[in-house]
């Protein structure tokens, strides 16, 4: 049977740009048709903005690779209309057990808060995740959306102007030249646009080695999670035991800096390893292995005039706690309503700095939960090592030893804490839904709250008077009117309300908390309006 | 600064000698590697009992012989 990951999903087909006596312009051109990159592309073309995905390849990804997405990003999933598909397919776990040496030190269930639509996150392959956003492209084309994937187009040049970026683009057939007013380049940590423009990425660099197996069981197996400290099959290192759709078992092991990669992903290296951590009696058949190399690092500046960096190309970090696709997600539902604003006049360009502002903050959080991951996994000193073993031997016995063993970090949505875009705090409301916050899902009738946030900006207004809807800077708030009466879990009252009768928040398209106030004040909320897309700077 | 807040630099062990006496034995017979896991968890116990982050830094600031804040 062939593999998802096998088969071209976006042949190459002569477009008739190629043809075109002069290079064509686009509104938006993607690089890369990686999840962030189709993320990107799907949130423009939603809203009416023309986009382009070109990709050297013509596949999903190869291999599992990114296998965890956190509630966060399948709520951006939803708003992108493919969350169903993905909660379906993947599997939840709430179980994980933490071995030490030879022995486990304790177990954990994740007994993730009540009232979200969604679960804490899924496991899922990335293949599969490409797929189901392969899919919903093909959708919008259907409905008429102005998208198109190009497979096995390859950016082989690329020329920045004030107001637009020219590329040049190798295909199986002769090379053409297209223009962009906008790039966004979701290329990888490899990225070859920023190679091509010489930017730098640099910060702290962790350098190690991880063999990554997908194996099949043939017997039953917990649907568990299971982290190793220096077991007796890694001496010194880590590994990781994670379940997958399709009875398929993801296994992480690291090898540390100094290994031969060619050797270690040799079928007689690796089958023992597995063996030996899995049992003698377990049977089990490899179906991808590959070594992964990270680094945790960053560019200086997400924008460079017409050309911005989303996603691992942007930012890369430890695959501890599942930031990398999560968070370049998370880029892109931050940047598709700002870029769109820009495309139609409605905002000045400078708007698109506070991408970089936000998504460095966001960047550098990422940076930080994975770097404390690595030191605890990976002791830098015998002092630390010490320490570290001292919490995992303390966890065996001592509860409170548990929270300080650090073996990834549940990936959480970035705060826009102190963002430009934020009006100051006028409720003393719950700490989770203060301005720059992601707004917290809650129950809401038969449904939830999060669906009925669309993609435009919202005046949630609980127990609160306001006109439907309001015009300001040429942009329709539409409110969305709420009452504790229907609360029937309190999670509404928790969130949003804390203890206060009443509240009016807006909401960003990105759903992220922009000004609340305990009721609707007119010119408060126009100022606050005009503040998020960049046109009042005043406090 | 409250008082709890504060980090406690005078002395207020009770009978300190027996408290010194019973550090030592804790150590009695251990190798180095040994004792050193065991100051590690004794420190990691002591922290937790502790809790408040201000005073924990306050410590780890004694300790090093730096001004605490």
């Amino acid at each position: 049977m062939n593999k998802i990951f096998e088969i071209p999903l976006y042949s190459y087909q002569r477009s008739d740009d190629q043809d075109a006596s002069s290079p064509v312009r686009h509104p938006v051109v993607v690089i890369g048709a990686g999840p962030v990159g189709l993320a990107a592309a799907i949130d423009l073309a939603q809203q009416g903005v023309g986009v382009v995905v070109l990709d050297d390849n013509d596949k999903v990804s190869f291999g599992s690779r990114a296998i965890c997405f956190s509630k966060r990003t399948l709520e951006i999933a939803d708003r992108l209309g493919l969350g169903d598909p993905l909660v379906d397919k993947g599997v939840q776990w709430n179980l994980g057990k933490v071995f030490f040496d030879d022995r486990k030190v304790y177990e954990f269930n994740l007994l993730p808060e009540e009232g979200h639509k969604r679960p804490a996150f899924i496991n899922l392959q990335q293949y599969y995740f490409e797929e189901y956003m392969v899919q919903r492209v093909r959708d919008l084309q259907e409905q008429g959306a102005p998208i198109e994937i190009r497979g096995r187009n390859k950016v082989s040049a690329i020329g920045t102007h004030d107001d637009h970026v020219t590329l040049e683009i190798d295909t199986p057939e002769r090379s053409y030249n297209l223009e962009a007013e906008w790039l966004i380049a979701c290329d990888g940590a490899g990225s070859p646009t920023r190679q091509m423009l010489g930017l730098d990425f640099v910060g702290r660099v962790f350098e190690d080695n991880f063999l990554i197996a997908d194996v099949i069981m043939e017997a039953d197996f917990p649907t568990e999670r299971w982290f190793w400290f220096d077991p007796p099959f890694n001496k010194g290192q880590s590994a990781l035991l994670h379940k997958q759709p399709d009875g398929v078992w993801r296994i992480d092991l690291q090898l540390g800096w100094d290994i031969d990669k060619e050797r270690e992903k040799r079928p007689e290296n690796v089958i023992p390893r597995i063996r030996e951590m899995l049992g003698e009696d377990v049977k089990f058949e490899l179906e991808w292995v590959s070594i992964y190399t990270f680094q945790c690092r960053r560019m200086e500046k997400f924008r460079h005039g017409r050309v911005i960096f989303a996603g691992d190309a942007a930012h890369q970090v430890s695959p501890f706690g599942a930031r990398g696709a999560n968070s370049g997600l998370q880029d892109t539902d931050n940047l598709c309503w700002k870029l769109k604003l820009v495309l139609d006049g409605q905002a000045d360009e400078s708007l698109l700095d506070t991408y970089d502002v936000e998504r460095i903050h966001g960047a550098d959080e990422n940076i930080l939960n994975s770097s404390r991951s690595t030191d605890f996994i990976t002791p830098k000193s015998e002092m630390s090592r010490v320490l570290r073993d001292a919490v995992l031997d303390l966890s065996e016995q001592y509860e409170f030893a548990r929270p300080l063993v650090n073996s990834g970090r549940l990936s959480l949505p970035c705060t826009y804490e102190g963002s430009p875009l934020n009006s100051a705090d006028a409720l003393n409301g719950p700490e989770r839904s203060a301005p720059g916050s992601p707004c917290p899902d809650a129950p809401l009738g038969d449904g939830y709250l999060l669906p009925q946030l669309a993609d435009r900006f919202t005046l949630l207004t609980i127990n609160a008077d306001a006109p439907d809807s309001f015009e300001e800077a040429g942009i329709t708030v539409h409110r969305l009117a709420l009452s504790t009466q229907d609360d029937k879990t309190r999670a509404l009252r928790e969130r949003y309300l804390g203890d206060n009768d009443s509240a009016v928040y807006l909401i960003r398209p990105d759903q992220h908390v922009a000004a609340r106030r305990p009721s609707f004040d007119d010119s408060q909320f126009r100022a606050a309006l005009r503040r998020v897309i960049g046109k009042e700077h005043s406090a | 600064m409250n008082h709890q807040d504060q980090l406690i630099l005078t002395p207020n062990i009770d009978r300190a000698d027996d408290f010194y006496a019973d550090l030592l034995s804790a150590h009695e017979g251990l190798s180095k590697p040994e004792s050193d896991a065991l100051n590690a968890r004794l420190v990691l116990v002591l922290a937790n009992h502790i809790g408040d982050r201000d005073v924990l830094k306050q410590a780890l600031a004694a300790a090093a012989f730096h001004k605490g804040e």
